[in-house]
């Protein structure tokens, strides 16, 4: 995994997307807030999302869960 | 070994026809490509990691990623090596050249990806990938393709050409003569009907040789 690490520790630009949706934003809204390219951004909330760090809203947006707000 | 051969050999992508779909493990993660929706893509491939003239070509698509980005255009390198490989490789090239390659590289050990791609030349060699390039826009449509021997190294400025070209060619409904540059003039499709062909040379906007042959300024 690129941002979550196999013993469940995140990267400094996981924590740094996590930190952000604390209020819900879009995979583009997040790439242009934390100036990433779209791609990176992608990878990185399929993969926070699959460890259940974040949830996907109905509107297509990511917030952070309560396992994800435990990691920062 | 034929088998195995014709079915790598046989399995070539199409120009104009949606590239084919992967998932693969690269330096920066499980990536898929339809994670680059909305960008352009160049992927390529490189025989191995380690060697001196994928070396030089790493360090030349490093060099022109900043220009590629700047026309949403994003780079993805892909070889038959393990991730940590490449994770070595282009440490080594930060280390020994100074250049930061700061683009995915695919570690397609499995070859799916080089399959699907036809990236791999049984008669140049049946354990690596040749140097292939895809450009992919942004719909996911694949718009141009090159392939060089494992003892050429690519011309970048001509990869980073392309894309302009393809990007012009998109915007404006024009096509692009031998060796343009950004900034030159552009061909106007040639009329189809012997009215629009004379009307055509009459038009002052155009710089005509020919009624099928005219060039026009953006």
């Amino acid at each position: 995994m690129a941002c979550v690490n196999a013993d469940g520790t995140i990267t400094s630009t996981a924590k740094e997307l996590l930190q952000l949706v604390k209020e819900p934003y879009s995979a583009e809204e997040i790439a242009e807030k934390l100036k990433r390219p779209l791609f990176k951004v992608r990878v990185s909330l399929r993969e926070l999302n699959e460890a259940g760090f974040i949830k996907k809203t109905d509107d297509e947006k990511y917030i952070i869960s309560e396992a994800g707000k435990a990691k920062i | 070994m034929n088998e195995i051969n014709n079915e790598v050999v046989n399995v070539l992508p199409r120009l104009g026809s949606p590239a084919p779909q992967f998932e693969a493990v690269t330096t920066h993660g499980t990536i898929k490509l339809e994670d680059f929706k909305g960008s352009w893509l160049i992927l390529f491939s490189h025989p191995a990691d380690f060697t001196p003239v994928c070396t030089t070509e790493f360090v030349g698509f490093a060099q022109i990623h900043p220009k590629l980005r700047e026309l949403n255009c994003e780079l993805m390198g892909l070889s038959i090596d393990s991730v940590f490989s490449h994770i070595a490789w282009v440490r080594n090239i930060e280390e020994k050249f100074g250049v930061k390659v700061e683009f995915p590289v695919i570690a397609d050990l499995s070859m799916e990806v080089a399959k699907k791609y036809g990236m791999i030349m049984p008669g140049d060699s049946a354990t690596e990938t040749s140097r292939a390039v895809f450009i992919i826009d942004d719909k996911q449509i694949l718009r141009a393709m090159v392939y060089y021997p494992s003892s050429t190294g690519r011309n970048m400025d001509e990869f980073l050409r392309v894309v302009q070209a393809l990007q012009t060619s998109d915007k404006n409904g024009v096509a692009t003569p031998a060796n343009w540059r950004p900034g030159e003039k552009v061909i106007v499709p040639p009329p189809k009907t012997q009215e629009m062909a004379d009307e055509r040379v009459k038009d002052s906007s155009f710089e005509c040789k020919d009624w099928y042959f005219c060039k026009k300024d953006l």
